[in-house]
């Protein structure tokens, strides 16, 4: 009880210090947790994305972005027809651009896909994507941002499509795109008969290395990845994943830094102190426990305050009706976590050299200092 | 019948001590040899900067010799276990300026060492309740520092030094800071609970007055020890 006396006596003697230092790793903290989890919640939306209704992704081998792959129809009807196989749905990814909206993502899918099957169609009819060559829906969003009922024509790129329909996906992402038959979607970007992926569902989910073996046998220039593979694999993922974690590791060590100034202060300011207390019997091992302690206390106020305020930041932009859907507000654990395990160790790091230091002082010469 | 009288053993024991700093530039002390008995009372007198201070700290084991031998209870430290021992159990400090912790209350300064031994709290606050029952400071137990006299200060250092029941007390200066009123009343106060506590008090100082009231007196000049009466 005494021992955290004394460190607390020393965090409330400077309070504007104590205040500084647990700002830092607050704001560290809320910056990771931030940016880990809008990151982590936009690959994950592209990993729905990906994986709707399937279980393996066909795309080109060695390929750096799926935007750039191309799967010949021939060998998305060939695997159609394999026994293993319920259904093999390709689809191409584009970007096109409208007045004052340079991005919209294109999807071009076939009816059966499960992103046109399972969506809440808020206007218009399911049926019509199928019998509408050149009609787009038009997820939620994107209807928003264009100013688009059914019915109406709207300009995109060079062209003029009709709107058939306008549904509620459960991704932002899908939300803010468009969705065109593929047979027109390969019209429109020029790429006649070919696909950027093929989502592919096996009737049995045991066949899944004997569906790989057989694309790679066949189609030596694709390759099949199961979802779970693909998101492990996919560069622009461990890209992103390695920018938000970096990016928070960065802002974790700003914050460590700012700890570790308020602990070698803490130590310099009572040098004479801790001579006393060395004098009256305090160990090595106690004095750095002092000074870490106070650290960790530090960190702990910091972490916990930066872990509210990431909270209330990230369901803040949740709530921003522009980016509905984009953010994933849902709190991973394990970010949570690691957030708090590497503000405790930045927190631990920042006072070593202050506890090292404090550990070195020898009483005769700092009581001699006046 | 005959009557024997053994002496009381040596529990402090400098030989051939010297010690400089500054890279030998600076010379305090020039083989010193020093001893303390069991409960014994001595005073080490002297001008400023003849060594007392540094023969303290030495005989504390806050520092170590350049030369020589420091002793205590018959053995020689060895090691930072043995002098943390030592810190925590055989010896305590009383110093000119008190070294309270200022923002701490009277009581949490004297348990800092019980603290640091690891002694029960509820063993040390029965010794602390002894000690400041003796030291008149019982209602003062949860006044900050700050709150108390220049000679509650000290009384409250003593306490502190006395809270693990050391058999040696070292003594740099302990009324130097004080009014004569007080000086005289604190040293009393002091010598009562070395005295009754059989506990072997070596003390700096440039008082002849409180000097004269140990058992024995020790004159320091130049690094030396001249006389030893």
């Amino acid at each position: 009880m005494l021992f955290l006396t004394l460190i607390l006596t020393n965090l409330r003697r400077h309070r504007v210090r104590t205040l500084m230092g647990v700002s830092g790793i607050a704001f560290s903290v809320a910056a990771m947790l931030t940016v880990v989890t809008i990151l982590q919640g936009a690959v994950g939306m592209f990993e729905r994305i990906l994986s709707t209704d399937s279980e393996i992704m066909v795309f080109e081998r060695n390929v750096s972005d799926l935007f750039f792959s191309s799967v010949p129809g021939e060998a998305v009807e060939a695997m159609n027809q394999w026994s293993m196989v319920q259904h093999a749905n390709p689809v191409l990814f584009g970007i096109v651009s409208s007045e004052n909206h340079p991005i919209i993502t294109c999807f071009g899918v076939v009816p059966s896909d499960g992103r046109i099957r399972d969506a809440k169609w808020l206007a218009g009819n399911r049926g019509d994507f199928a019998n509408t060559p050149r009609g787009v829906v038009l997820g939620e969003r994107a209807a928003e941002f264009l100013a688009a009922k059914v019915g109406q024509e709207v300009p995109i790129g060079r062209e003029t499509f009709q709107v058939i329909g306008i549904m509620r996906t459960a991704n932002g992402f899908e939300d803010g795109g468009v969705f065109m038959p593929l047979a027109a979607a390969q019209g429109f970007f020029h790429r006649p008969g070919l696909a950027s992926v093929v989502t592919v569902k096996l009737k049995n989910k045991e066949d899944k290395a004997a569906f790989k073996q057989a694309v790679a046998a066949q189609y030596p220039a694709l390759i099949a990845l199961e979802n779970e593979e693909f998101s492990r694999s996919y560069s622009q993922f461990k890209i992103l994943k390695a920018t938000a974690w970096a990016v928070g590791c960065c802002g974790l060590i700003l914050g460590g830094l700012g700890v570790a100034n308020t602990m070698i202060m803490s130590v310099f300011t009572r040098i004479r102190e801790i001579a006393i207390l060395r004098v009256n019997g305090f160990s090595g091992v106690q004095i750095a426990g002092m000074i870490l302690g106070e650290s960790a206390l530090v960190s702990g106020l910091g972490a916990a305050s930066g872990l509210a305020m990431g909270t209330v930041f990230i369901f803040g932009l949740k709530s921003v009706p522009a980016l509905h859907g984009y953010i994933d507000a849902s709190l991973n654990v394990a970010v949570v976590l690691a957030v708090t395990g590497l503000a405790g160790v930045t927190g631990i790091a920042g006072a070593l050299y202050p506890a090292i230091y404090a550990v070195r002082i020898r009483p005769v010469e700092a009581l001699r200092f006046e | 019948m005959t009557i024997t009288l053994s002496a009381p053993p040596v529990v402090l024991r400098a030989e051939g001590v010297w010690k400089s700093y500054d890279h030998n530039t600076i010379k305090v002390l020039n083989g010193v040899d020093f001893d303390a008995s069991a409960g014994e009372t001595v005073a080490l007198c002297g001008p400023s900067g003849c060594g007392k201070s540094t023969l303290l700290h030495l005989l504390g084991g806050l520092d170590e010799p350049d030369r020589g031998k420091i002793s205590m209870n018959g053995t020689a430290s060895h090691g930072k276990d043995d002098l943390l021992r030592q810190l925590r159990f055989e010896v305590g400090f009383v110093f000119q300026l008190h070294n309270l912790i200022p923002d701490l209350t009277l009581e949490e300064n004297c348990l800092i060492p019980a603290m640091a031994a690891g002694v029960k709290p509820a063993e040390a606050r029965a010794r602390l309740a002894q000690l400041t029952e003796r030291t008149g400071l019982s209602h003062r137990l949860k006044q900050r520092i700050q709150k108390l006299s220049g000679g509650e200060r000290q009384r409250t250092a003593l306490c502190r030094a006395l809270i693990n029941r050391p058999r040696i007390l070292l003594a740099d200066e302990p009324t130097g800071s004080l009014d004569d009123h007080t000086r005289l009343q604190v040293f009393a106060l002091l010598l009562e609970l070395v005295v009754n506590e059989g506990i072997t008090l070596v003390m700096a100082t440039h008082d002849q007055e409180l000097a004269r009231r140990c058992n024995r007196v020790v004159i320091m000049r130049d690094g030396r020890v001249y006389e030893n009466s």
